[in-house]
């Protein structure tokens, strides 16, 4: 049990990374990197709010979805949805300077694939509370690395002379290739185990 | 007048979601499925077809119900549309496309938290009449479905010799398996971007070109 728990974790933070090997959470993954001490607290929020969501698609899944699967998608939305919404007004009120710092993303948060796809994932993956749990702490704090080391390659390579075409968008993609290559260098890591 | 002057906005709409915004390319947004789905040139086409249909439809929707959505609930209002529209599509893939449907996977669901549907929601229809918003959509769409086939057929080339399955590479190709795996998403899209941006850069320049003579001419015809 012990080990399944860590395999979950490993397995969801670096070997299944959300961000580099299943495109999950994208778009803050380009639009709020360009600083590394945001980027590091939109990790943090998403963390926050996928700790919220696994719980809420347990509950879901034990108590609404078995009678009524196809109101899945509807469901998990909803319910994350208002779960974020809460989440930015506690911010609001006790962060205000880091309400402002992740500005449009919070509401963004909703529309975060990452956060509903770790709700299907753990589904579809059949797992427990506690499974769900440890899923979804492994998965944030994949997101939350794939977002720091790549605000931290950007502000470096915001210094240097990219030529003025691929600058933007364009680089951060070639960037997060090359980041995902190191990735899959991962994939080895429990084979002998499991 | 006013129905062409309709008329012609509607297919400014239409075109701007096409090329110079590009949701893709050019806003990138809605990348997660542009990148996790276009390993090959099916899924792609069935991903944008997916996408097509629920933007088309709860653009639609939203736009005959602004007036009856309250402003502080309206992107609650808009994810439940949404929603809807995603659970019918699901439903159907199962129905009529079932391999499809299990190699897109969890995708397809996730087409609700596609940024590109509730940008387009929040920031046109909820603005604008039906007419224009269906137009927009389409557009949007369009510019979607350009970028994932395009994606999607330059990697399934590279990574497979094949379109749709038929053999376009001979078979001493040997295929670049990177380009199916995660990392090959990442790259052809950059790459592409890039392409993008420099037929951009190309087009400016000859507008610029043009506006020049133009004013030189002009300058010469005061002169003369």
């Amino acid at each position: 049990m012990q080990e399944s728990f860590v395999y979950i974790f490993f397995s969801a933070c670096l070997i299944n990374n959300f961000t580099l090997s299943y495109f999950l959470g994208l778009c803050p993954f380009f639009g709020v990197t360009q600083r590394l001490d945001t980027a590091f607290r939109l990790g943090l929020a998403d963390i926050f709010v996928m700790t919220i969501a696994s719980m809420a698609a347990w509950f879901l899944n034990t108590f609404v979805l078995k009678y009524a699967p196809y109101l899945q998608t509807i469901c998990f939305i909803v319910v994350i949805a208002s779960t974020v919404q809460f989440v930015e007004m506690v911010m609001k009120k006790l962060f205000p300077p880091l309400f402002r710092a992740l500005g449009i993303f919070l509401p963004l948060i909703t529309t975060n694939c990452a956060i509903l796809g770790l709700a299907i994932f753990t589904t579809n993956k059949g797992y427990g509370f506690l499974e769900g749990l440890v899923y979804a702490w492994g998965a944030g704090i994949g997101v939350t690395l794939a977002l720091v080391i790549m605000a931290g390659l950007r502000e470096e390579s915001d210094l240097q002379g990219v030529p003025k075409l691929v600058r933007g968008t364009a680089m951060n993609f070639l960037i997060s290739g090359v980041l995902s290559m190191a990735f899959m260098g991962f994939a080895g890591l429990f084979s002998s185990t499991g | 007048m006013a129905a062409t002057d309709e008329t012609s906005r509607a297919y400014r709409e239409f075109r701007k979601g096409i090329w110079k915004e590009n949701p893709v390319f050019v806003a990138a947004l809605g990348l997660c499925p542009a990148l996790a789905v276009t390993n090959t040139t099916l899924n792609a086409l069935v991903m944008s077809l997916a996408t097509t249909f629920v933007l088309v439809g709860s653009s639609t929707l939203i736009s005959l119900t602004r007036k009856a959505i309250p402003k502080q609930v309206r992107i609650s209002c808009f994810i439940i549309v949404i929603a809807t529209f995603v659970t019918t599509i699901d439903y159907v893939l199962k129905a009529f496309m079932y391999y499809a449907h299990k190699d897109l996977g969890a995708f397809i669901a996730l087409i609700v938290v596609n940024c590109l549907i509730l940008g387009r929601q929040e920031a046109f229809a909820s603005k604008n009449t039906p007419g224009l918003a269906i137009s927009d959509a389409l557009g949007m769409a369009g510019g979607f479905t350009i970028a994932l086939t395009l994606t999607g057929v330059v990697r399934e080339i590279l990574g497979m010799g094949t379109v749709l399955g038929m053999r376009v590479l001979p078979e001493s190709f040997e295929p670049w398996a990177i380009m199916i795996l995660p990392p090959g998403g990442f790259l052809t899209m950059g790459s592409l971007m890039v392409l993008f941006a420099y037929i951009k850069s190309l087009q400016d320049k000859k507008r610029e070109q043009l506006e020049l003579r133009a004013a030189d001419e002009a300058a010469e015809g005061r002169a003369g």
